[in-house]
């Protein structure tokens, strides 16, 4: 462990998992913690340069909207896209209940 | 396999060979290789069947492009009815109801699959160490790592059970394993070929590359995958140029430029020694060959460490255990999406994850993401600049030969500097090779990485050609 403050503390390394859906233990946390802060202090040295008339490039390519004509075309059959479903009841995916009666 | 592209169609053609006798071939060296751990599965049903169906055509009179050509897939490529893992318990047990469609265009081009490689868990990785199905061995060096993510694919061509192997780049991952295993490796322009059945990681980074021992094979494999694709909509309209003729390619008067940044500290001695003695053959050669800069070379690694695992947080969401993968119980919708998350995914994947959310996260997003997407315009705009003056770039691929295993597994920073050359063209979108140019002391392959502008892979495989025909005499 180290003598200073890390930059990513455990606690928040708890929010971030939360965010995230994972559940990591006490001892995944604290070992994020460390490994995170070394990387975010890294990525830091970004800051070094002035960026501030610079557009954000978000995509190399100059994209645009493509569309195609609106035609029904083959589509996953519903056996297809359910043979790999962990568990399943008719033509759905089965899950516990996500809406309690009211 | 001994006889080379050209070769091996002409025996076809003439029916000196017959293109089962390849299955065998190949799948007998499959088993011969089994300790390098190269594949997660193998398909030699399928193989057999692919074959009949490319025999047929060949009877018929019809010669196939791809015909006599044996690929080993990346197992991040779906395939139709084949278990499609990532390397990942989250996807153990998948089978892909549908192909990719770069696959789809080599199989119907002729080209027969045997198999699926091994891979970093879901691309993310550079020594192949992170995966569920355990550590590919380097063919040169079993102690050594294949390099990653491609490692498996890299493997599988390196040691001659296939000569060409399909790869995936996020940020270096096809053209790294190209380098520490002494073959060939092309990251096509982003936007070059379609990544619809390519399993989700950055997806503004993503591309499908092919590796080879055979440059024509794998200019070949390129115009064949090539161009656009109604399924992905980040395929360019621009025409693909004809890659398949390579010969009669002069150097004269191609003007290639050496980015200095790329020769500076960490770089181990006998690479750069290496690169130089290439750059002084292509000199002679007629080539202009001369210094330039890429002055945001090192900010590619901090900038490309907040963007792909930004990228692959979202992309990796639907991971949740309902509709497909081991799901892990619990009371209620969130349990059982935490608990087959933690459980399915592996520490490097959740670390990436978990990396993402933190840059994406309220009070985060400006300083980190946005902040990576500017300095990602610098580093773009390095690019276009240099080539202004400049045909090629010339750079070594990796700062070092191939590492051993173990060795950099326990500090994820040093991991993610072995892609400190490679990342860049990631960011970019520009189009670039590796090819193999010698070895050190030890015996590990160099890699030589070549860079060229947007949509110029013709221009990469007609001097890789060159180049290779030029350091063999």
């Amino acid at each position: 462990m180290r003598g200073y403050k890390l930059k990513v503390t455990p606690d928040e390394v708890g929010h971030i998992a939360d965010l995230a859906r994972l559940c990591p233990s006490v001892d995944e946390k604290l070992r994020l913690a460390e490994q995170m802060s070394q990387i975010v202090e890294f990525v830091e040295q970004l800051n070094e340069l002035d960026t501030s008339d610079v557009e954000p490039l978000h995509h190399v390519l100059d994209l645009h909207s493509v569309l195609r004509e609106d035609e029904p075309q083959p589509s996953l059959p519903v056996d297809e896209a359910l043979m790999n479903a962990p568990a399943r009841k008719g033509d759905y995916f089965r899950v516990p209940r996500v809406i309690e009666k009211g | 396999m001994s006889l080379s592209f050209s070769e091996r169609k002409a025996a076809l053609k003439s029916g000196r060979l017959d293109i089962k006798s390849l299955v065998d071939v190949a799948l007998e060296h499959t088993r011969r290789n089994a300790h390098l751990n190269a594949f997660i599965t193998l398909m030699s049903e399928l193989a057999y069947e692919q074959a009949g169906r490319v025999a047929t055509r060949l009877l018929n009179g019809e010669y196939p492009p791809l015909a006599g050509v044996i690929l080993a897939v990346k197992d991040n490529i779906a395939l139709r009815g084949v278990r499609l893992t990532c390397a990942s318990k989250i996807l153990e047990n998948y089978i892909s109801p549908y192909t990719a469609t770069a696959l789809q265009r080599l199989i119907d081009a002729g080209a027969v699959v045997i198999g699926k490689t091994n891979l970093d868990e879901f691309a993310m990785g550079s020594s192949t160490e992170h995966s569920a199905y355990g550590v590919t061995l380097n063919p040169h060096n079993l102690e050594r790592v294949p390099g990653g993510s491609s490692g498996g694919s890299a493997a599988a061509v390196a040691a001659g059970v296939v000569t060409s192997a399909l790869g995936s780049e996020t940020g270096g991952s096809v053209r790294q394993p190209a380098a520490f295993c002494g073959i060939l490796g092309l990251k096509p322009t982003y936007g070059r070929v379609s990544r619809y059945g390519l399993t989700a990681f950055g997806s503004s980074l993503d591309q499908i590359g092919v590796m080879s021992s055979d440059v024509e094979e794998a200019a070949h494999i390129f115009q064949a995958m090539a161009g656009c694709d109604a399924n992905d909509n980040t395929t360019s309209p621009t025409p693909v140029p004809d890659c398949s003729a390579l010969s009669e390619f002069a150097l004269e008067g191609l003007r290639i430029g050496l980015p200095v940044e790329y020769f500076g500290e960490g770089i181990q001695p006998a690479v750069r020694n290496t690169i130089e003695k290439a750059a002084a053959v292509l000199r002679r050669s007629g080539a202009v060959v001369s210094e330039c800069s890429l002055p945001h070379t090192k900010y590619a690694i901090p900038t490309y460490y907040i963007i792909a695992p930004a990228e692959a947080s979202s992309n990796l969401a639907r991971y949740d255990g309902v509709r497909y993968g081991p799901r892990f119980e619990g009371e209620n919708g969130e349990d059982i999406i935490r608990a087959s998350r933690q459980a399915g995914f592996g520490a490097e994947v959740k670390r990436r994850i978990m990396l993402g959310a933190y840059v994406l996260s309220a009070g985060y997003y400006d300083a980190y993401y946005k902040k990576a997407q500017r300095v990602r315009r610098l580093i773009r705009q390095d690019f276009s600049e240099a080539f202004r003056n400049y045909d090629l770039l010339m750079t070594p691929t990796a700062p070092t030969t191939a590492f051993k295993i173990g060795e950099k597994i326990a500090s994820p920073l040093a991991m993610y500097l072995s892609d400190i050359f490679t990342a860049s063209a990631n960011l970019a979108g520009v189009p670039a090779i590796s090819l193999p140019i010698g070895s050190d002391d030890k015996g590990l392959p160099i890699g030589m990485q070549l860079i060229a502008q947007d949509f110029r892979e013709d221009l990469l495989f007609r001097t890789t050609k060159r180049i290779i025909e030029l350091i063999n005499i």
